[in-house]
């Protein structure tokens, strides 16, 4: 690690040009000062390339847009940073579009705050803040402030990352759990429980391995499609982050006053996803997914809607029902005919999973 | 979601089938308690929903077989004891919520005492070789199942900063003696699957001999569940009480004989106290003195002694654990305890009955 003197030296003698970032963070980066001042524009105005970040100042000021605002702010804190099929900077962008693209808000510009752990590479943060840009660009999405913050080794894990985002609703769209019926349709975007997964694998620490990617992905297409296919028919769609799938459909029957029903044989889940879950005694249904969302249709609207889901998500898969009952709770047809109440967790199955 | 196990076992006409064979084979006019003694038992029952496909008259409960929630209060008031005094305390997942007078050890955790969840009695050690300036103790916990890879972890050479905190009880001998002294009454067994890989199918045979209970050993997945029904059934039916083993894919008669030459060399069987039941002699599973040295009881020189009440107040558990009563008897179920701030040792584990209960609706709750 290099003190903040020793690069001003290497600078004097030419060993570090200006502009060039030193190897590490360290304290003097969060100070306010130059390295702080450089360490944004050279890394994250770089990356994030928007106007209003170049103006740097207090704020960024947008123009106003057709529709109803929509805001959601997320942290992430995932261990380890990178993971298979993805990391920390794409995480922060898929989880904070995802939250608005269910509400059928289209994402228009995000903020991102930094914490950062004395002695983090500045190549890792390079890498963190390119996958961030990547992934706000395909989602169209423009990152237009941010803060950066550095705290002592050892008070930290490397990088933890907070973004908020806004977008804009159409005004007649009506989306909300208030909107479930009797006889409406249960779909998910893929198979499920697949980021919890990679992640406890990931972190090397139960002794065996799987090729297994975390599904972390943008749902906006996913999220148009059903918009665009099921019209009114669509009642509510949600991500299901964490406390995975049932967790989300035991927050739709709470908020609707209604029973669901799922066929467990119905509900997609990775071959190598049902091996750790056996192996480890875990239940897929509450494992986390990063990149599936599970809606609830109309049933004259479900063959549309999954039709259009598919082409976009091929994995999605029809899962089960609204019955008639008045009782707030989610059922399992389990395959072999059984049936169980599925409830929320009482904690975590694992703990910074994102 | 049935890929990736043996497909055969989670067969839903096989399940089905059985299930009618089941209902023409239960009595008119008899009430048929079977009872279980394994968590892993419980949590296929409940995962399956295979409660919902056996007649009202057949009642499958469970016994004493969760390890977490016979293992007394003042041996995880050791283990927090070593955490609280600079060890690093590795254990498995569910001994950390386990509440004592003493708060659990995941309090001892957020308070910032080492307390690390390992997957496998082997990672303490590589733990021990990783950190050798540190004292690591492994808390071991649970029947024969994982007490014969803490035998192999003693007798592996583990690092000289390693050593054991041991919670081991037997099976077998505690039935016996629960079912001698009449805490138990049931009519079949269901012989728990792990523990019988290790110790063999014939270790059960005093069950049928002594106290004419048809006894089998079944594997976990939901058809290993129900023919074992069928089978216990079957015998009921025809007078019979015998061992069968249901398991045969994976339980050999005599079990494993390297794992138990491991528990026989290691440990010495001795009294041992089991959570709301008291003593039982004969049924702990103790560290030998020529393995003294890795004793953390002796290396740290913990004298806590267990006290014979230690079940919080108006906690049942030792009831649901005996299947005297099912968790919904208990007025402190889904009330005071709830597993977010669980009363008792039965609604912490993942393998506990109130748990399992709690989380996944029991088949009562399921009639519409």
């Amino acid at each position: 690690m290099l003190s903040v003197a020793s690069v001003r030296r290497r600078r004097r003698s030419g060993s570090v040009k200006e502009g060039e970032l030193e190897a590490t963070i360290t304290l003097a980066h969060g100070s306010g000062g130059r390295l702080t001042a450089e360490l944004v524009e050279s890394l994250f105005v770089a990356a994030f390339d928007d106007d209003a970040g170049r103006e740097m100042d207090d704020a960024a000021v947008l123009e106003s847009g057709e529709g109803r605002p929509a805001l959601t702010t997320d942290a992430f804190v995932v261990k380890p940073r990178f993971f298979p099929g993805g990391d920390i900077g794409h995480l922060s962008i898929c989880g904070t579009v995802n939250d608005l693209v269910v509400c059928g808000a289209r994402p228009v510009a995000m903020t991102a705050a930094f914490v950062l752990e004395e002695g983090l590479a500045i190549t890792e943060l390079k890498q963190i803040a390119a996958s961030m840009a990547a992934t706000a660009r395909r989602a169209g999405v423009r990152l237009v402030a941010g803060d950066t913050k550095v705290v002592e080794r050892g008070s930290g894990d490397g990088v933890y990352v907070c973004t908020t985002g806004y977008g804009l609703v159409d005004k007649a769209l009506q989306l909300g759990v208030g909107r479930i019926r009797p006889g409406d349709v249960l779909l998910v975007s893929g198979d499920v429980g697949r980021h919890e997964a990679a992640i406890l694998l990931a972190r090397g620490e139960i002794g065996f391995s799987a090729p297994l990617e975390s599904d972390c992905a943008l749902l906006d297409g996913e999220a148009r499609a059903l918009m665009a296919s099921a019209g009114e028919g669509l009642r509510v769609m949600r991500d299901c982050t964490r406390g995975g799938l049932a967790t989300v459909l035991c927050e739709f029957a709470a908020g609707s006053g209604r029973e669901l029903v799922i066929e467990g044989a119905a509900v997609p889940v990775a071959l190598a996803v049902e091996a750790v879950c056996e192996l480890l005694g875990l239940d897929p249904l509450y494992l986390a997914c990063e990149g599936r969302l599970t809606a609830v249709v109309a049933p004259e609207a479900a063959d549309a809607a999954l039709a259009a889901l598919k082409s976009c998500a091929p994995g999605a898969a029809r899962i089960g029902r609204v019955g008639d009952a008045e009782r707030p709770r989610l059922l399992l047809e389990t395959g072999i005919g059984g049936r169980r109440v599925l409830d929320r967790l009482a904690g975590g199955q694992l703990p910074r999973i994102c | 979601m049935a890929d990736f196990a043996n497909a055969a076992f989670q067969s839903r006409e096989a399940a089905q089938h059985l299930a009618a064979q089941i209902a023409a084979l239960a009595p008119a006019h008899r009430h048929v308690k079977i009872m279980h003694v394994c968590g892993s038992h419980e949590h296929s029952l409940v995962q399956w929903g295979l409660r919902a496909l056996l007649p009202p008259g057949v009642e499958l409960i469970a016994g004493p077989g969760c390890p977490v929630c016979v293992c007394p209060e003042h041996e995880i008031r050791e283990a927090i004891a070593l955490a609280d005094r600079g060890c690093l305390l590795t254990t498995y997942g569910d001994m950390l919520r386990v509440p004592t007078a003493a708060g659990s050890l995941a309090d001892a955790a957020a308070r910032g005492a080492a307390v690390r969840l390992v997957y496998s009695a082997a990672d303490a050690a590589k733990l021990a070789l990783a950190q050798p300036e540190r004292e690591v103790v492994f808390f071991g916990v649970g029947f024969e199942t994982t007490a014969a890879p803490t035998a192999a972890l003693v007798l592996a050479d583990p690092p000289p900063n390693l050593s054991v905190l041991t919670a081991h009880r037997l099976t077998p001998p505690a039935m016996q003696l629960l079912l001698r002294a009449g805490e138990i009454e049931v009519d079949a067994l269901i012989a728990p699957g792990h523990v019988s890989a290790i110790i063999g199918s014939e270790a059960w045979a005093c069950l049928p001999a002594e106290f004419g209970l048809p006894t089998t050993v079944a594997g976990f997945e939901p058809v290993d569940l129900l023919l074992a029904v069928r089978d216990i059934l079957a015998q009921l039916r025809d007078g019979r009480a015998e061992l069968s083993n249901g398991y045969a894919r994976v339980v050999r008669p005599a079990g494993n004989a390297r794992a138990l030459a491991a528990l026989n060399t290691v440990f010495e069987v001795g009294a041992t106290w089991w959570r709301g039941l008291g003593e039982l002699p004969g049924t702990g599973l103790l560290l030998r003195p020529a393995y003294a040295a890795l004793d953390a009881r002796a290396r740290f020189d913990l004298n806590l002694l267990p006290e014979p009440d230690e079940m919080p107040a108006g906690c049942r558990c030792h009831e649901v654990m005996l299947g005297r009563i099912t968790p919904p008897d208990c007025p402190l179920f889904r009330a005071a305890c709830h597993p977010l701030r669980p009363h008792g040792p039965c609604m912490v584990s993942q393998e506990g009955t109130c748990y399992l209960w709690h989380q996944y609706g029991d088949a009562g709750a399921l009639a519409a």
